[in-house]
């Protein structure tokens, strides 16, 4: 605890770092999960191709696919844009999944109502498709940002800044402590993140029960979404 | 209608999900910023390589060039040689403390120095064009093959030119890239003649922390690479094996240093801080730094400074 | 591409099939950390699975509970136990499967209670108005046709080990992973690669092997059910789960 409290500026400054990394994969993972699941829920054919490359991706070691980045961006070896990239990518393999089952959970009663009352295929996935999906969404980019933030540690081991940096340190002089604090750090992270989405949801779509709809969806989003 | 209104919510989530991406890619910039513009001496991105000392010494660098007035983006614990040479070469760092010999051996391996300055001078011709390295200090800290004392009164073994001689089994522990050195088992087998089958090498990922000492205290592996800095050495009484061979080359701190960016200024601050740094105090830094204090590198450096009477 | 094609030369070279370093070797250590892991996981989180699906008792807490699970940095925990236990490297197996064991619960749990809550309630009703106890209606009706996502769970589980079991080659322990972690400090990707494309391929083989067992133990009813359209919502989850490759 002394430790802890000696290094407070230090520890606040890995607890940026990390949140900075972790912030992008999240959003960027959502915001092109949910077009490619949509895509693969809407168009039979491509899906079972989306699902899977997704699942092909997810079983690359991270480690692997984070210093094969330089090569094939062309970045410097240290730049974040290296575990940014490698980070969104899993993010979208977990999501395009849960992305997918959230489509097809979508009653085809209401979507064939709503074509009967003429809405176009534009009109529908934003006012019809996407609203009715936003619960079981939600709870797939929980997992999701759960899972980046805890990956983003690894960033550690090729130079990244971040809670991971305390692990690695921490092993090499046999510190329990110190190790400790990045775990308890890290756990905070995703459950602060979790807390924030669980209120983003609760603004957004308050026609579900958030909850209740979030927790169903959460058991069978974590399964298929790690189905990899 | 409603589904409008959710139509409008749900058009607000991506809305905020975008505004969210576009904070993220501007806060994520400064993480980048680092010498893009090159603007003359007045940054400088220091590195430290993937264990304490290199970050403490970094941070001796790091705060000696912050009291001269100059910006420094700090960047600790990139990994290994291989891997910050490469991050001073494409410029994601300008600054980085390394060692004589190891990294004379890495940019020329067939180098035949063997003396401190011997060394020094080669490495100055062997540094590749856009980098440089300054004055190197006394203070040395090497790789060195250790065993316990056990170990050597039962097989008569004090160096390294013992091991030809001795019929054990010979189980290297070290940090993995110590396998491709030209001081690691490879090196045992060209300069003492180790016959290669009787080597096995253990790699244990903490740069001769507390867990490869481990390792030789309960016979994991028999000859352990630890710093010879480190403190546990003496505290544990592991002997050192000696290298008549100077299979290990001298190993003087100094700074490697991007060629833009060694100003005059910058040039005389690091020089003074070698002029200064010894043996001694790295072994006593790292005390503090393992030990029970488990001083942080900043705090050290900070010390260290106040010490010498320097910036 | 030309590292790709490096990598394949790398992996047809014939010394390196062979000692301790040798890919059969590292293979074999790999498969003995995942087959490990997966087992134990198995039997704790099936087992509270099926109780928490059954009785539908501590759900929430479950839920929670593997939530946090999943929050833990595998790297973090994992060197925390190596240093905490303070058994040095020679006993690193212990913390390393430990690690593999929490990251595997998550979804074998989720598995087994979503599983077993996905069954019609009328169905276990009518097995109970049989007569059948409660034993007997989980063991001859819920986990019959819970097993489709059970064993969803489990290939999840063996996905997730076998991709992460790499960081056993941190704390000094053998497997794929010892191509990555020594090959990182010296920059030589190839060898990275060399050790992300086996373990990708031991992978997918496994996922295979599963997928095959998936097909063979789901019990015909399940099977018969899955093309009768009023049982729609349970089938899709199983089927979704199996065509993930």
């Amino acid at each position: 605890m002394t430790w802890v409290l000696a290094n407070l500026g230090q520890i606040w400054e890995l607890t940026v770092a990390h949140v900075l990394l972790s912030i992008a994969p999240i959003v960027l993972g959502f915001l092109l999960a949910v077009p490619i699941g949509w895509f693969a829920y809407r168009f039979r054919v491509s899906r079972g191709l989306v699902l899977t490359v997704c699942g092909l991706l997810y079983t690359i070691p991270s480690l692997a696919l984070i210093v094969a980045m330089p090569t094939i961006l062309g970045t410097k070896i240290l730049d974040p844009l290296n575990l940014i990239v490698t980070l969104t990518l899993y993010a979208i393999a977990l999501m395009v999944r849960t992305a997918t089952d959230a489509f097809d959970a979508v009653s085809t009663d209401v979507i064939q109502s709503s074509t009967a009352v003429g809405f176009g295929a534009w009109r529908r996935f934003w006012q019809v498709e996407l609203p009715l999906a936003g619960p079981v969404l939600l709870a797939g980019l929980r997992v999701v940002s759960t899972s980046t933030v805890s990956l983003v540690t690894l960033g550690a081991l090729v130079g990244m800044s971040g809670l991971g940096y305390l692990f690695t340190n921490g092993y090499q002089r046999n510190f329990p402590t110190e190790i400790l604090t990045g775990i308890v750090g890290t756990v905070l992270i995703a459950v602060v993140f979790d807390i924030l989405l669980v209120l983003i949801g609760r603004m957004l779509l308050p026609w579900a029960r958030v909850d209740d709809a979030a927790r169903r969806g959460a058991g069978t989003a974590r399964v298929k979404a790690v189905a990899a | 209608m409603f589904t409008s209104r959710r139509g409008r919510i749900a058009a607000g989530i991506f809305a905020a999900g975008a505004v969210l991406t576009l904070a993220a890619c501007s806060s994520g910039d400064p993480l980048a910023e680092d010498d893009s513009a090159g603007s003359g001496g007045d940054s400088i991105a220091i590195g430290a390589a993937g264990f304490a000392e290199s970050e403490i010494i970094a941070q001796i660098y790091a705060q000696a060039l912050e009291a001269n007035d100059i910006t420094v983006d700090f960047k600790g614990q990139i990994g290994q040689r291989d891997v910050y040479i490469e991050a001073l070469n494409d410029g994601s760092i300008d600054l980085i403390p390394d060692y004589s010999g190891n990294l004379l051996q890495f940019f020329d391996d067939s180098s035949e120095a063997k003396s401190s300055d011997e060394v020094l001078a080669a490495l100055q011709d062997a540094t590749p064009d856009g980098l440089e390295v300054l004055d190197q200090s006394e203070a040395e800290d090497k790789d060195s093959y250790n065993v316990t004392k056990e170990f050597s009164e039962a097989n008569g073994v004090t160096s390294l030119a013992d091991l030809a001689g001795i019929d054990v089994p010979l189980i290297v522990g070290g940090n993995p890239e110590l396998a491709e050195r030209p001081y690691g088992p490879k090196g045992l087998t060209d300069v003492y003649g180790v016959d290669a089958a009787r080597i096995s090498f253990v790699p244990i990922s903490d740069s001769g922390g507390p867990l490869t000492t481990g390792a030789l205290l309960d016979g994991t592996v028999t000859i352990a690479d630890i710093f010879s800095t480190t403190p546990s050495i003496e505290e544990n009484g592991f002997v050192t094996l000696e290298d008549p061979e100077n299979l290990i080359l001298p190993q003087n701190v100094l700074p490697l240093i991007n060629s833009d960016k060694a100003s005059d200024k910058v040039t005389k601050v690091l020089n003074a801080i070698s002029a200064e740094l010894t043996t001694d105090d790295l072994i006593e830094l790292n005390a503090r730094n393992q030990g029970d204090e488990k001083a942080e590198p900043e705090a050290l450096a900070k010390d260290w400074l106040a010490e010498k009477d320097l910036f | 591409m030309n590292l790709f094609g490096d990598a394949f030369r790398w992996i047809l070279e014939p010394s390196h099939w062979t000692g301790p370093n040798g890919i059969p070797n590292r293979i074999l250590e790999h498969l003995a950390y995942t087959g490990l892991t997966v087992l134990i996981a198995t039997l704790i989180a099936v087992a509270l699975g099926l109780y928490i699906g059954h009785t539908g008792r501590f759900r929430g807490i479950a839920v929670s509970v593997t939530g946090a699970m999943r929050a833990l940095p595998t790297l973090g925990l994992l060197v925390y136990l190596a240093v905490l236990f303070g058994l040095g490297i020679q006993f690193a197996l212990i913390p390393t499967i430990i690690v593999l064991v929490v990251l595997a619960i998550p979804p074998l749990l989720a598995g087994a209670y979503s599983g077993v809550q996905s069954v019609d309630g009328r169905t276990v009703d009518a097995a109970r108005s049989m007569g059948m106890t409660e034993w007997q209606i989980l063991w001859k009706v819920e986990v019959p046709l819970a097993l489709p996502l059970i064993l969803g769970g489990i290939r999840s589980a063996v996905l997730q080990v076998v991709a992460t079991a790499t960081v056993a080659a941190y704390i000094s322990l053998g497997g794929l992973g010892r191509y990555i972690i020594d090959a990182l400090p010296v920059r030589d990707y190839t060898t990275v690669l060399v050790g992300a494309l086996l373990v990708t391929i031991l992978a997918l083989v496994l996922d295979g092997i599963l997928i095959l067992c998936q097909r063979l133990t789901v019990p015909a009813g399940v099977r018969a059910i899955r093309s009768s359209p009023g049982q729609r919502s349970t089938t899709k989850s199983a089927s979704t789960v199996s065509t993930a490759a």
